[in-house]
């Protein structure tokens, strides 16, 4: 399937793939609206220290050990688009999926008390927004082996 | 020093209404002037460190930045301009030498805006580039007195040439001066391209040595990075005499910019300066510089061109023609408004004579003295657009070199500012932070699109002239007229005036 | 290839869905005791707290069973294994064949020998039942105060679920912490503070030796002579592997159903996954049960696969948990306190948020952690124990708030995000 890959080669840091994570989960769909109005987590992991830095989002593991650990059945893997999905009704926020990534990758919504962050890929979009609107190409979204 | 005014030269302007606070401008400027302020739970700036290079601008994702220059005004004065106040005040200050980067900025004359092109109509009708074929390629090198052919049918001793796609090539900018980051992407462009770009003094980075067949290496004063492999690992061999932006002086890279890979490359220890003298040592006549010549000749087994870039200044037809005399095989001129990373500002904006009549001068000597078949034309100095191009090669050049067109479709927004080594769009700088701003894939795709564009338009004006090959108009000058000219330019130039 | 299993909730459901990974056509069987559509059983103590639903119960969707060909048999127990015949017998008299069994049968509550402990309103706190009829018991009765006997996972669950109903909650705890098993005395301390200042009453170091009372408890004596007035009871003092089935078979018994690392028993044919079952703990590196959700899972998939025909095998088994009370949440894996030598623990400052976090080490490798409060991106802890791998190296990072990928070099860290 595909996935998003970061080239840490070419990461500025700037951390605009947060914003555009934030305005395209937002209801607004407007940058500034997004941010000023809006309270939304972003569903992407930035990493950044002296010189080096990379975005990270959620694998959509082949074998994705947070839909093994989730105790409610809120995260599952969709066989067909190979997308981990995530159903917040569901999760009564147990957090057990947090234990269970090794990649670090779903956080606690900062503004719900009992739901999860975590990269859903921009479905409805043609490409995730982080990647699109990476100003430095150091993100890809392609097939790898 | 209590006299030394605080006074930015740009003012930033933040709309407060679009700003998120997103702090891209912080992470963004090298210059630290974008700052998040917890105590007004604002962004803020500190205006007096901006060189306005539009990082920031660029890349707020909601607009919310304008950089406008300070609007406080000297008292008017024609003669004594606030530039020239503000100059003598920092040298006040420092007792040192102002220092610029890029080309010269000043409101002089550029002949290149007064010169027209020509068009047909109705008879020799213009030609529609995208229905018929449209000849673009150039070859640079000395052309023989006569052609023979051998029994394959191919033509028999032809000295090396320089095959190019589009009669355009990378101007010299070494790694060090430049980053590895924008290295590679002139060189890519130019390979996928079919076009040349030139290593400056700087040597081959390991990792261009893929790109050989499109490369320039330069041989200059200090002889950084030459060696045996290097001069064999191009296409041709260009010796630097001079630079458009600093005729008459060296060059001089800080050792804060001489890391790992820049010391490798230039043969010389980390950290210390890289300093190219104002002359080369051996070179103090034309049998001089023939020597050179020979010598790089015998170095590539005379399978190599060789180029001599020379700044334009008073005398550069005459030296041009000793050149010629010497054995180049090309001649590359370099205009006083050539850029440059670093050069002292009286000098290049001061020093020097425009591209345009010097390469009208060559030619013209070239021709009277019957030496214009055996070198080919390269002018530089300031190509900023295709019809300034096509206007080069109806004056009589064979070629041009581009270089901050090429930086700028790399994301240069000529602040100047160059010799800091803390460019912003990661093209004037070693620091690894900066550097990585810049991926070769997408700068090479940048370049090549402008070259791109650069040639349809070249073919739509050649069209227009009833042209098919630029071939056809090279030293045409018929093709030109001036306007607002002296008599003096006009004969000069070789041209008439418009309406004549 | 008819495939049984006897159980369902995570071991039996990772088993449906391990053998239809492998094999789309063979029948698979579910028996379990319990008559629901498989529900989540740490949900529990959120269904008595009313902050889900019946329907919100269900661990997979209502048409899971048929969309995995699966014939049930809820609601009936398995009363004999003929593993020779391979024939189970159930309590309603129908006989069930098998090609291929898993027990997955989970656990049982402990409840030790304390006088009066089979009073009506006492109760053990695992099964949806328990809930059911604990939440009847404050719906209708009159329950003000209620004894919690152990302050482990089951019973800090319990008591937070019944003080947000409005019972007072005492728990009594024979040990010196709230939590013994997955928390070290300061992570222990801060949670017992946060559970009190909830309204939430402690008596630890101190056990029930009387319910006291007719056919219902009204008062518990404790050891130390204490005697505690009560409405309700819960025992929460632990879980043992229900290996009653089995114990007339062959089949090999340590504390669980001992398991090889393709969740095979002695038996061939016959399988165990979930808490019923030993398997092999990773950070232990010996036999252990390890009887929590996740790893019920994994092992009811891997089986599954491996009942199918795959040769899968599972060596990731430890315990770890996140579970949270009133909002403070915590992770917690493998060896926490560790006894005896060759260990190097790493501890945080408590910080004024109860931040906390801890982290312990064996030859280089992490063998356990805490992460309490700030417990985002835990599961890197999680990965590294899994991948055995070597953090001596950053063993000065591993504490940092931002601990992360980039404390790798960029070779190993391309290597573990496949970047």
């Amino acid at each position: 399937m595909k996935r998003v890959y970061a080239r840490e080669e070419y990461c500025l840091g700037c951390k605009l793939c947060e914003v555009y994570c934030v305005t395209s989960h937002s209801k607004s769909k407007d940058i500034v609206k997004a941010h000023k109005l809006e309270e939304i987590t972003p569903r992407i992991i930035i990493e950044s220290k002296d010189n080096i830095s990379f975005a990270l989002q959620c694998r959509h593991c082949e074998a994705a050990d947070c839909t093994k650990a989730c105790i409610t059945g809120a995260i599952q893997k969709d066989e067909e688009t190979g997308i981990v999905n995530y159903d917040a009704v569901r999760c009564v926020g147990c957090w057990t999926c947090i234990m269970a990534c090794s990649y670090g990758v779903i956080r606690r919504d900062e503004y719900g008390d009992k739901v999860i962050s975590k990269c859903d890929l921009c479905i409805t979009e043609e490409e995730p927004a982080c990647v699109t609107n990476c100003p430095n190409s150091a993100l890809e979204f392609e097939e790898r082996e | 020093m209590g006299l030394d005014y605080n006074i930015p030269e740009f003012i930033i302007e933040r709309d407060q209404d679009r700003c998120i606070d997103c702090q891209v401008c912080q992470h963004q400027c090298a210059n630290q002037v974008h700052a998040y302020d917890q105590d007004l739970e604002k962004m803020v700036a500190q205006d007096i460190d901006c060189v306005n290079c539009h990082r920031c601008v660029t890349l707020c994702p909601t607009n919310a930045l304008i950089i406008r220059e300070n609007p406080s005004e000297y008292k008017k004065n024609k003669n004594w301009t606030g530039n020239m106040i503000e100059n003598i005040q920092k040298q006040a200050a420092t007792g040192g030498i102002l220092l610029t980067g890029m080309g010269n900025p000043t409101a002089k004359k550029i002949y290149w805006d007064h010169i027209l092109l020509n068009a047909s109509q109705v008879t020799n009708p213009s030609i529609d580039p995208l229905r018929e074929p449209m000849e673009l390629k150039t070859f640079l090198g000395r052309k023989p007195d006569q052609i023979e052919f051998d029994d394959n049918g191919e033509l028999k001793d032809l000295p090396p040439q320089l095959e190019l796609d589009i009669p355009i090539m990378f101007g010299a900018m070494s790694f060090g001066s430049i980053s590895i980051n924008a290295c590679k992407s002139l060189a890519k462009a130019a390979s996928d391209l079919g076009l040349m770009y030139n290593t400056g003094e700087g040597g081959l980075h390991q990792d261009l040595y893929q790109y050989g067949q499109r490369t320039i290496v330069q041989v200059a004063s200090g002889r950084f990075g030459v060696h045996n492999e290097y001069l064999n690992a191009g296409a041709a061999v260009e010796i630097k005499v001079g630079q458009g932006a600093k005729p008459g002086i060296g060059g001089h890279l800080p050792g804060e910019k001489v890391g790992a890979e820049v010391s490798k490359t230039r043969m010389i220890p980390k950290g210390s300066d890289a300093l190219s003298p104002a002359p080369h040592h051996d070179i103090y006549s034309i049998e001089d510089l023939r020597q050179l010549i020979y010598a790089l000749k015998e170095a590539t087994d005379y399978k190599k061109p060789v180029s001599v870039k020379i700044a334009a200044v008073h005398n550069v037809a005459a030296i041009a023609s000793g050149i010629a005399s010497a054995g180049a095989d090309i001649i590359a001129i370099d205009g006083y408004r050539g850029g440059t990373g670093a050069a002292p500002t009286m000098i290049r904006d001061n020093v020097g004579i425009p591209v345009e009549l010097a390469l009208a001068a060559v030619d013209d000597r070239l021709r009277q003295e019957g030496l214009r078949k055996n070198v080919s034309l390269v002018v530089s100095g300031s190509i900023r657009n295709s019809a300034d191009i096509v206007k080069a090669v109806a004056l009589g050049a064979d070629a041009v070199y581009i270089a901050s067109a090429a930086l700028i479709s790399l994301g240069c927004h000529m602040c100047q500012k160059c010799y800091t080594g803390k460019c912003n769009w990661g093209i004037a700088t070693q620091r690894p932070e900066l550097v990585k701003r810049l991926n070769p894939e997408v700068g090479a795709q940048r370049v090549k699109n402008l070259i791109t564009g650069w040639s349809h338009e070249i073919k739509e004006i050649l069209g227009g002239m009833g042209i098919n090959a630029l071939e056809s108009l090279r030293g045409n000058r018929l093709m030109l007229r001036g306007i607002d000219l002296t008599e003096k330019e006009l004969e000069i130039l070789g041209i008439k005036h418009a309406g004549k | 290839m008819d495939y049984v299993i006897i159980g369902n909730s995570a071991a039996g459901i990772g088993a449906i869905e391990g053998i239809r990974k492998v094999d789309q056509e063979g029948k698979i069987t579910v028996i379990s005791d319990e008559e629901y559509h498989t529900y989540s059983r740490p949900l529990i103590s959120y269904y008595l707290a009313e902050q889900v639903s019946a329907e919100q119960m269900k661990y997979r969707g209502a048409d899971f069973y048929q969309e995995y060909g699966v014939e049930t048999r809820l609601g009936d127990r398995v009363v004999k294994v003929d593993q020779d015949d391979k024939l189970l017998a159930l309590e309603s008299g129908e006989e069930i064949n098998f090609n291929k069994l898993l027990v997955a049968t989970g656990g049982t509550p402990f409840i030790p020998p304390i006088t009066g402990a089979n009073k009506d309103n006492i109760y053990t706190f695992i099964k949806l039942d328990d809930s059911k009829a604990i939440a009847q018991e404050v719906e209708e009765g009159d329950i003000k105060e209620v004894v919690i006997l152990g302050a482990g996972l089951i019973g800090l669950k319990a008591a937070e679920a019944l003080v947000k109903l409005g019972v007072k909650v005492t728990v009594v705890e024979l040990a010196d912490r709230v939590l013994s098993a997955i928390l070290d005395q300061d992570a222990a301390e801060i949670v017992q503070q946060n559970l009190e200042a909830k309204g939430i009453e402690f008596v630890l170091e101190d056990t029930i030796e009387e319910f006291s009372g007719t056919d219902r408890a009204t008062a518990v004596k404790l050891k130390s002579g204490q005697q505690l007035k009560t409405d309700l009871a819960i025992i929460a003092v632990g879980v043992r592997p229900n290996t009653e089935l089995v114990q007339d078979t062959e089949v090999e018994l340590n504390r669980g159903v001992i398991v090889d690392d393709q969740l095979e028993t002695n038996i061939s044919g016959i399988y165990a996954a979930g808490d019923v079952s030993e398997g092999y703990d990773l950070v232990r590196g010996s036999a252990a049960v390890i009887p929590i959700w996740p790893n019920a899972y994994r092992q009811g998939l891997v089986a599954g696969q491996n009942m199918a025909g795959a040769s899968e095998s599972y060596n990731e088994g430890f315990v770890r948990n996140s579970i949270g009370f009133f909002g403070l949440p915590m992770i917690t894996a493998g060896i926490i306190n560790p006894e005896g030598d060759g260990y190097e623990v790493l501890s945080s400052k408590l910080l004024e948020n109860n931040s906390y976090r801890k982290v312990v080490l064996q030859e280089g490798k992490i063998v356990g952690f805490i992460y309490l409060t700030d417990i985002d991106r835990a599961g890197i802890l999680t990965g590294l124990i899994k991948e055995e791998q070597d953090v001596s190296q950053i063993k000065e990072e591993l504490l940092a708030d931002d601990f992360g990928y980039l404390s790798f070099s960029e070779e190993e860290r391309r290597k573990l995000l496949w970047l």
